[in-house]
């Protein structure tokens, strides 16, 4: 079994000198909402208009390397809507990953574009399929469904078979 | 609801305050070096693309949210139809997943016969890519000589798993079924003549003046493009970036494995052929290696609540009857969290992130794709280039529709 740090004290304790911790604290200290070590994974979860920030701060930590940016719909839980990003580093060799947890009221959040170019497609899939908006995004318009689909297929609140 | 319309081509953003010279090219989604149904927008000046724009999601199947609705373990079969032409990596990659979930150690013997079939997968992928990418340029011979030692994979997928192609034979906790008597021998057989083939393949294409032509100074990506716009794998390494995740963040034991991470510093459509062509040699060597030390051993986890009991004790015991039961009706509750697994597949690196809520099916899993990124990577390679170049760059980055729109 491994061992499970599960929130951002722990984590301060025992992970202080781990690279991307360092980074962010470093950066921002108020921008880390929440932490957590879980299964060999480290989850930042940072603060929703620090996310570019942040990711400017871990990309100077040597994270070079965006590898995956999705969605959770939490529903009905608040706040619904979690996005998940995993930045691996060619140098460390390692992987994180941060989190932005969005309310239902305004699924919006900064795009990260700015850091990594690579993020455009993910999250217009994003967009597409949670109804997560990115601020700055040059080009969020649906990528997999039908241009005049209406409704986000990836909701908890959207049916398996979809609407009859 | 809302019906699918066709977007007509003229209201696609790319035509939006082009210049009068130029026109709009639509290219796919039926077009035979497209490898699929990728649909590209091109705005042209004569032959120079000045723009490319790729419209896809005419595959989109919703196969992350049938996820949610199917227990963990029935979930496999789905990853099968993901990357069409690598089903294993996306079986492992999706066990690797659970079972990091549920923190469940696999047998060794597992682990290295996983090993081994991922690379047998790798062979046949990059044999599908060498003879269409070949046959894009032009060469027509190499398609029918790669599709012989293919077929060769196929039979020893279907001798393991019963299926050629949507084999699903990498289970949570280890292997749907110990491999057959005369498996290890087959794959000794094969790849003993394998090298010769991959020599035969390059005297065909790597010494041709038409091939070379095409392919060379073609498709530049810098490392730096590369990394910023999420291209991974072969075409990766082509650009000179050494990484991959085989070795640099081993799973499944390739960690106890001895082999060369192929890179070229060319940056061009010749260099990704050179990087693939050399990763086959590679592969070889890693079955080789994994046929010389297969331990023995069991190729379930010891865990009778979560892997399903061999088919003898759940005829003849009551309590793998039960167990039996249970996993098909309610499938096996995995403990909350979300882990994310990365394997390097063929085309790149390929990643499943699982979120559990604690109940037997999986609250959210999501791939991530290879080629979905390396599109990205298309409009910089392909600006300010020939039309005719489009279709050795689909070639190279060697794009599968069916991961890119899952």
């Amino acid at each position: 079994m491994s061992v499970t740090l599960a929130d951002k004290e722990s984590v301060l304790r025992e992970k202080a000198d781990h690279p991307a911790v360092a980074a962010i604290l470093n950066w921002k200290s108020d921008s880390l909402a929440d932490a957590r070590w879980d299964r060999d994974e480290l989850t930042l979860t940072i603060a929703r208009e620090d996310i570019v920030g942040a990711g400017f701060a871990i990309e100077n930590a040597g994270y070079n390397f965006l590898e995956d940016v999705t969605a959770v719909d939490w529903f009905p839980a608040s706040p619904r809507f979690q996005v998940s990003y995993h930045i691996v580093s060619h140098s460390l060799k390692e992987r994180i990953r941060l989190r932005v947890m969005l309310d239902e009221s305004s699924p919006v959040v900064d795009s990260i574009i700015p850091v990594w170019p690579s993020a455009n497609y993910y999250e217009r899939e994003v967009f597409d399929l949670f109804g997560i908006r990115f601020d700055g995004h040059p080009n969020l318009r649906r990528i997999m469904m039908p241009e005049e689909w209406v409704g986000h297929p990836l909701r908890k609140d959207y049916p398996v078979e979809g609407y009859r | 609801m809302a019906q699918f319309t066709e977007t007509p081509i003229l209201e696609a953003p790319i035509a939006e305050g082009s210049a009068d010279q130029t026109m709009v090219l639509n290219m796919g989604p039926q077009h035979p070096s497209t490898h699929g149904v990728l649909r590209l927008v091109l705005e042209i000046d004569g032959e120079i693309v000045v723009r490319l724009y790729p419209e896809i999601g005419y595959l989109h199947t919703g196969i992350e949210k049938t996820c949610e609705a199917k227990f963990y373990q029935q979930v496999v079969p789905l990853t099968d139809r993901i990357d069409y032409l690598s089903p294993m990596h996306n079986n492992l990659c999706y066990c690797l997943a659970v079972e990091k979930l549920l923190e469940l150690p696999i047998p060794d013997k597992a682990q290295w016969v996983r090993v081994l079939l991922s690379e047998l997968t790798r062979l046949n992928s990059h044999l599908v890519w060498l003879g269409t990418h070949a046959m894009d340029i032009g060469a027509l011979t190499v398609f029918l000589y790669t599709f012989r030692e293919r077929e060769d994979i196929l039979r020893i997928f279907e001798l393991v798993a019963g299926q050629r192609m949507m084999t699903s034979y990498f289970r949570i906790g280890g292997l749907s079924m110990e491999p057959p008597l005369d498996f290890f021998e087959r794959v000794q057989s094969f790849i003993k003549t394998f090298p010769e083939k991959i020599d035969e393949y390059s005297n065909l294409l790597t010494g041709n003046p038409i091939f070379v032509n095409r392919l060379q100074n073609v498709g530049h990506l810098s490392a730096a493009d590369a990394i910023a716009l999420g291209v991974t794998g072969p075409p990766l390494r082509a650009s000179g970036v050494d990484f991959d995740l085989r070795r640099d963040m081993p799973y499944s034991s390739y960690e106890k494995f001895q082999f060369k991470v192929p890179t070229s510093q060319r940056c061009d459509v010749w260099g990704r052929y050179l990087v693939r062509l050399e990763e086959m040699r590679e592969s070889v060597k890693i079955i080789q290696q994994a046929l010389d030390g297969m331990p023995l051993g069991p190729v379930k986890a010891n865990a009778p609540k979560i892997v399903l009991p061999d088919r003898e004790k759940m005829k003849t015991q009551m309590e793998s009857l039960i167990h039996h039961f249970k996993i098909v009706t309610e499938g096996f509750a995995v403990p909350a969290g979300e882990v994310y697994q990365g394997i390097e597949s063929s085309r790149g690196q390929m990643g499943y992130y699982v979120v559990s809520d604690g109940t037997a099916k999986p609250y959210r899993v999501h791939m991530r794709n290879p080629s979905f990124a390396s599109l990205q990577a298309l409009e910089t390679m392909c600006k300010g280039r020939m039309l005719a170049d489009v279709v050795a760059v689909i070639g190279s980055i060697d794009v599968v529709l069916g991961e890119i729109d899952r």
